[in-house]
């Protein structure tokens, strides 16, 4: 059965649980870091840093807001790093889950090439050239058990089942956020198996939160 | 809590003031967000925009140290609007009862203030009282001296554009929470606060929450499922360590320790059992003694007799006046009064404020016994920055304590909710439970105290009984605390057989029959078995999320304590749709002749105030069973620094003088004028500097575990762009914070989310410091701990540190 991912970041409270839980299960080690001057760490995705909540201040009709995104890989639908690699011993779509999987063949890939064809800027390469990002938790997904990102997330703000259920879920949720965010808008919905809700103007939130800017009407 | 985690998912309005829950108790946001999803407005006030804030409907930011003004405008709003819950006012609280004439207010000091012992004489607080002791009321609320006339009085003086001027918060800002709160007076609604360290932690933070009761008061709020005072715990077992007396002025359950004075059991129970007259009044602390006699009994056994007082003597007595607190024994410490130091589970040496004097007491020390996971601050206290080790006396035992998840026992919760937990995987290496290091201790202790040593007694006839097979047994140390019957006794008609569990606290006596280690969770473990194991999923009938079968909740079960403020006289519930009890009577005539309370467990038992004709019904009972009187105190005598909160500036204060008074600080804040601290508005430290946690660390411990560390690497300040602009500072630099207590380096933050404020014509700027670094780790040593700035004043009545508002200067660190 197809899955996805509903992530309203408007009930994200930038615990970090998810980005944690990651770590734990995927038995990732800690980076070392450097305040950048702002409470987000690490600054962006690595090679052992495959969730990442993005925090953001904007200033919005004079009023100041603090934007939190819980940053994956969307799983996309049609994934343009699959595509452009042709190669399904390096990158492959599971058949029943839609997992976008990376195994250790993708180090025979030109990594620059896979990461600029991204729409999301997500992928990222090792030192032994291999490339890595969310697995969605493929392993426990198949044995009945929910990523280990949502499972961790006290809010709801990660939501995780069928493809399906997720949108209904998505659109919902949209109708009642708009009520008060006119500008809430579902990134890329109909491309992706990850949708994110956020209230206003997704660049506000991670200059790749989107790959189709609907006010602009363009695509990355 | 009064209320508990689940509750608050029930709120209409949850206010967030000296907290910050989306980030330092991320799980309650669960409950949180599914109080917004039934339209719940969240409210957030705070010097920063925090992670609450971010969620929050309405932000509105405040200077640091001026909550009880903010409060204050808040009680003067729901007056002048008459937004209170008049009859749960008029019933339920001290409202009507009159004060007596010596009672007096003037600019910033209440009637009896002895400058010189900096003391008030609370006599002259007292109510009038008729012949029986009980206070004297007025109906109509027209006596000059009635709590209620007293209340408008005071705070008159808190009108929008004073607090607007003293707290820095816009006057449309101030009504926008104070209409939105203040909306929950009505009867069928319910708000709540959610507090933690940003009240406790000032020199007045025993009076920001008082404002805040008398606010939950006014409203009707105490009581009530969505309602009540939500104090936010700061780890997951300070709970169980206050219940089971870790606070020196306590012994388990609330009782007070014993003061010099109290020569005998007799004079010490005396002085420590209110006394009502009021048939209504079930005033539960009459029944002291049953708790303080069953304590001793626990503590000695069989040693324990009605003819040596139950042990009393071998009990440790505080000297009356003195206080032992934290503070105070490190300044003993320092001035070589103290030999050795256990540091159990605690990191004095980063945690503690003026962290350097600290430091240099324990360089006093002949011995230190440190137990703990890791190294810390405190442990290796004798080779941190400015230590030479060669002139160190001190010998430091490390001994290494297991995880909480290696091992069994009970930790107990902010809503009061006692859960078992199991152990999971073995101590690693040498690690011991903490309990199996004090059965260690005190095995070891017995035996050299069974030899001689001075005032034996007291550890000779300790009872020590906690081991299975040689290893410490914390279900028998739950037994204990629960309590036995000592002997066969037939108590109401039922027979009670001699070594079986007491099944509730009612049943315990003061004869030496019983014994329990804390009344308060009696109940919790009986023949019934350990209920603080249990994990039924099934509701209450009042479907509120009480879950009764879940755990156990201190005491006997209830969910929301002070419940029966829930109900109306007649006992039906103010709120039909969240109700937490109600009572099904038996009526005759118009009369209840019978019944029961449903839903949660009753506070008190007793009939409802009223018939269902209105007439008095003689087996009602005053809601708040736990006060002398029986009602909820607006006018609180009891509290040495005021009946009712006042504003006063924090000891170190950027402004030079208080707008509501000429009383600068608390009056009874004891502090050295010779010590170099800012006096008023102080140029060379010009900036209000508070502390707080974040989600990334907990306490002193995660920065010793990479993938806590790798989220929070370093020790930083938030300023406003204002302030960075005008010290040339840039995001990411890392800079001087400077206090006259020392320095302190880390890197800048440079953000929206703190904006200068307009205190009259002044520009007032805070900056804000997480807390939990320290030399140790990273082992780099360069994130050393903020409480190297902070000063050492207290509040006057917990003695909790000042760490929430003191001034301090930053510069580039060049």
């Amino acid at each position: 059965m197809s899955k996805g991912f509903f992530i309203d970041t408007t009930r994200c409270i930038a615990c970090k649980a998810c980005q944690v839980a990651c770590k734990q299960w995927n038995r990732l080690p800690a980076e070392k870091t450097v305040n950048q001057g702002n409470l987000q760490n690490p600054s962006d995705f690595s090679f052992t840093t495959y969730k990442l909540v993005r925090m953001n201040e904007a200033i919005i009709d004079g009023k100041v807001h603090w934007l939190f995104f819980p940053d994956q890989c969307r799983h996309c639908r049609v994934p343009p790093c699959l595509l452009w690699a042709q190669n399904t011993d390096a990158i492959y779509q599971d058949k029943d889950t839609g997992a976008v999987v990376y195994t250790s063949e993708t180090q025979h890939l030109k990594a620059e090439d896979i990461i600029g064809v991204c729409p999301y800027n997500v992928p990222r390469r090792g030192k032994d050239g291999l490339l890595a990002k969310c697995t969605m938790c493929n392993d426990r997904v198949k044995n009945g058990m929910e990523p280990a990102c949502v499972k961790a997330c006290p809010t709801g703000a990660l939501n995780f089942g069928d493809l399906q259920a997720m949108r209904a879920m998505a659109s919902e949720r949209l109708a009642a956020v708009k009520q008060t965010c006119p500008d809430a808008s579902l990134l890329d919905s109909n491309d992706v198996r990850v949708i994110y809700l956020t209230a206003f103007v997704p660049q506000k939130y991670h200059n790749y939160a989107a790959a189709f800017d609907a006010k602009h009407r363009r695509t990355r | 809590m009064t209320n508990h985690w689940n509750d608050l998912k029930n709120s209409d309005c949850i206010l967030v003031m000296g907290a910050n829950p989306a980030e330092n108790h991320p799980i309650s946001f669960k409950y949180v967000m599914q109080a917004k999803d039934s339209g719940a407005k969240l409210i957030c006030v705070d010097p920063r925009l925090t992670r609450t804030a971010a969620v929050a409907d309405i932000y509105e930011p405040l200077r640091s140290g001026t909550d009880i003004a903010f409060l204050g405008g808040m009680i003067n709003y729901i007056l002048e609007n008459e937004l209170y819950h008049k009859t749960y006012a008029a019933n339920y609280t001290n409202a009507q009862f009159i004060v007596n004439e010596q009672y007096g207010f003037d600019d910033g000091l209440f009637a009896g203030f002895d400058p010189e012992a900096k003391r008030y004489d609370q006599a002259l607080w007292a109510f009038e009282t008729d012949s029986r002791g009980v206070p004297r009321r007025d109906v109509t609320l027209r006596h000059e001296r009635c709590v209620a006339r007293l209340l408008k009085k005071h705070y008159a003086r808190y009108d929008l554009k004073t607090v607007s001027k003293i707290t820095g918060t816009p006057e449309e800002s101030l009504l926008a929470v104070y209409k939105t709160f203040a909306a929950t007076g009505e009867p069928s609604k319910a708000g709540t606060v959610m507090y933690a360290m940003g009240w406790t932690q000032h020199s007045k933070g025993v009076q920001n929450i008082r404002a805040m009761c008398i606010i939950q008061l006014l409203l009707g709020n105490m009581g009530l499922s969505g309602g009540g005072i939500n104090a936010l715990r700061g780890e997951s077992n300070v709970q169980g360590s206050t219940d089971h007396a870790l606070l020196y002025d306590s012994w388990p359950g609330y009782l007070k320790v014993p003061r010099d004075s109290h020569k005998t059991l007799a004079v010490y129970n005396e002085n420590n059992t209110p006394e009502s007259l009021d048939p209504l009044s079930v005033n539960w602390w009459q029944n002291y003694s049953n708790y303080s006699v069953s304590f001793l009994k626990s503590m000695f056994g069989e040693n324990a007799t009605p003819e040596n007082d139950f042990g009393y003597a071998w009990m440790p007595k505080c000297k009356d006046g003195r206080s032992y607190s934290w503070w105070r024994l490190f300044k003993a410490m320092y001035h070589g009064q103290v030999n050795g130091f256990f540091a159990w589970g605690m990191n004095p040496a980063a945690s503690c404020g003026n962290i350097t004097i600290i430091r240099q007491a324990m360089t006093r020390l002949d011995w230190m016994v440190h137990v703990n996971i890791f190294d810390t601050e405190t442990s290796d206290f004798w080779h941190g920055p400015g230590m030479k080790p060669e002139t160190i006396k001190t010998e430091v035992f490390s001994l290494p304590a297991c995880t909480w998840v290696e091992k069994e026992g009970s930790i107990t919760n902010s809503g009061r909710w006692m859960q078992w937990r199991y152990a999971g995987p073995k101590p690693l290496g040498e690690s011991k439970d903490d309990g199996q290091i004090i059965i260690e201790l005190g095995d070891r202790l017995k035996s050299l105290y069974a030899e001689g040593g001075v005032f034996p007694e007291p550890i000779r006839n300790l009872k020590w009984d906690y081991t299975t097979d040689g290893h410490f047994d914390p279900h028998k140390v739950a037994k204990a605390i629960n309590g036995y019957f000592l002997k066969d006794v037939t108590i109401n008609g039922k027979h009670h057989k001699k070594g079986t569990l007491v099944p509730s606290f009612s049943l315990l006596q003061d004869d030496g029959s019983t014994s329990s280690g804390n009344w308060l969770y009696c109940n919790s473990y009986t023949e019934e078995g350990n209920k603080s194991e249990r994990r039924e999923q099934q509701d209450a009938a009042n479907t509120i999320g009480s879950y009764p079968e879940f755990a156990w909740a201190w005491p006997l079960n209830r969910r929301i304590i002070y419940n029966r403020a829930a109900v109306d006289l007649k006992g039906e519930p103010w709120d039909p749709r969240r109700w937490v009890v109600r009572f099904d009577g038996k009526v005759e005539d118009g009369k209840y002749v019978g019944g029961k309370w449903v839903g949660d467990v009753i506070d008190g038992g007793g009939m409802p105030l009223e018939n269902p004709d209105g007439t008095v019904n003689g087996g009602g009972r005053h809601p708040f069973i736990m006060r002398a009187h029986g009602v909820g105190q607006i006018f609180g005598p009891g509290l040495k620094d005021g009946p009712f909160p006042e504003h006063y500036e924090p000891l170190e204060s950027p402004i030079a003088e208080n707008f509501m008074s000429s009383q600068r600080r608390n009056p009874l804040l004891r502090y050295s004028e010779k010590r170099d601290f800012p006096s008023r508005a102080d140029p060379r430290f010009p900036i209000v500097c508070t502390t707080y946690r974040l989600t990334e660390h907990w306490q002193t411990v995660t920065r010793a575990v990479p993938w806590n560390l790798e989220l929070q690497p370093h020790v930083f300040v938030e300023m406003s762009h204002e302030l960075a602009k005008m010290k040339k500072i840039k995001t990411g630099e890392r800079v001087l914070v400077e206090s006259p207590r020392g320095k302190l380096e880390c890197t800048a933050v440079v953000t929206h989310r703190l904006k200068p404020m307009k205190i009259v014509d002044q520009t007032v700027h805070q900056v804000g410091i997480p807390w939990h670094f320290g030399w140790r780790w990273p082992s780099g040593g360069t994130e050393e701990s903020v409480n190297i700035l902070v000063a050492t004043t207290t509040d006057p009545v917990s003695e909790i540190p000042e760490y929430k508002a003191f001034m301090v200067n930053v510069s580039k660190n060049s």
